[in-house]
């Protein structure tokens, strides 16, 4: 691609976007994986929490461990790509608005997997396609917002996916959580 | 009180036992034996309500079971002492002391869980049961790992628990020294076999 700064502040808001992505997808498998191994899994299921409560509690924690300082640290990723000064606040917004729902989608995948060994990749496989639609209005935000186009759309739809995420998968993962626990 | 009547229940797929049934009052003890596979664990499982049972009726007091697996659910970075209060604060009891006291592990409580012995980790898994303030405990192979000395002193407490009114379900191959419990052998409940190429097809996908 080149140092060019008119290319790279052109791919910049796909490629922070992308990496937020990969980065989230990294640590997905570990997160149920060492309560299965331990065994404590068995014993939050049986325990008086709702499984849906403990799913929600794990993806808040993933999302406090990957998506949280990748929020934090995306101003300076996008000082290394030449993002243009009016689309820093779009960056920031839309990996807020947007990464919880990478981290409560993944969980939902996590707790699809729990239990198989060497799940990981099974895990991405499963996953990368529910989570193209965030990449799509995320980086559409910012890439609007660096042209000073309205945003005001893709943030909406942004914000819908993470909202109906967090509102549905939880109960999903409860419910798949059992299942691989029979 | 807990009451199994005619439950049959599977692994994998697999029916491995049916016609099970019993009852334990209040006070009581009972000890599941059998041969290795015969379904001790799954049974464990289906009354603890982790897994549904193929037939039968399980009747219990919503929220009486503590159930303790073959995996004692220890974080091996956490102390002892805050293992026991994840737990205590997860069931809404107070105070784990009694607990350490118990099973012996008050020298240990400020130890990291990655620093026990198999069988120290063993009693802390055991302490669990007792912070939990539940009724019935419902017991996988409980002595796996224990030393004598550990062994009586976990039969003593669930001596404690059932003079307090407790329940214990436990499946066990050695003696706890609790003359009192009464023993379920579960070889004469092993399911029949479907004949094989007469079962569904969809068993091929189990």
């Amino acid at each position: 691609m080149g140092p060019e700064p008119g290319t790279l502040a052109l791919i910049a808001p796909g490629i922070l976007w992308v990496g937020a992505l990969l980065a989230c997808l990294l640590s997905l498998d570990r997160i149920f994986a060492l309560d299965y191994e331990d065994g404590s899994l068995d014993l939050l299921a049986t325990a008086p929490v709702p499984l849906e409560a403990v799913v929600t509690i794990k993806a808040l924690a993933h999302w406090l461990t990957t998506g949280l300082p990748l929020v934090l640290i995306s101003p300076v990723m996008g000082l290394l790509l030449f993002l243009p000064g009016e689309a820093y606040l779009w960056l920031i917004l839309s990996l807020l608005l947007g990464t919880p729902a990478l981290s409560v989608i993944g969980t939902f995948g996590a707790a699809l997997t729990v239990g198989l060994k060497r799940g990981g990749l099974l895990l991405s496989l499963l996953v990368l396609p529910l989570y193209i639609p965030t990449l799509v209005f995320g980086a559409e935000v910012v890439a609007r917002g660096a042209q000073g186009l309205s945003t005001a759309t893709p943030l909406a739809l942004l914000a819908g996916i993470t909202l109906g995420a967090v509102a549905l998968l939880p109960f999903a993962s409860a419910l798949v959580l059992r299942i691989n626990l029979r | 009180m807990l009451k199994v009547h005619d439950l049959a229940c599977a692994r994998g797929g697999l029916p491995l036992l049916e016609g099970v049934s019993f009852a334990l009052a209040p006070g009581q003890a009972l000890v599941l034996r059998g041969p290795n596979g015969c379904g001790k664990t799954t049974l464990l499982r289906c009354v603890a309500g982790l897994q549904p049972a193929l037939a039968g009726e399980i009747s219990v007091a919503p929220d009486a079971i503590a159930y303790a697996a073959h995996a004692d659910g220890l974080k091996s970075t956490l102390t002892v002492a805050e293992n026991l209060e994840f737990w205590a604060a997860i069931y809404g009891t107070a105070g784990i002391a009694q607990a350490l006291e118990q099973m012996n592990l008050r020298a240990l409580r400020a130890r990291a869980a990655q620093h026990l012995s198999a069988g120290q980790k063993r009693r802390l898994g055991l302490a669990r049961l007792m912070v939990t303030g539940r009724p019935i405990w419902v017991l996988d192979e409980p002595t796996v790992s224990l030393d004598h000395a550990s062994v009586a002193l976990f039969g003593d407490v669930v001596r404690g628990h059932l003079a307090g009114g407790g329940m214990a379900l436990m499946a066990t191959h050695i003696d706890l020294g609790l003359p009192e419990a009464e023993i379920l052998d579960l070889a004469p409940f092993k399911a029949r076999l479907p004949e094989p190429g007469s079962g569904t097809f969809d068993e091929a996908f189990l």
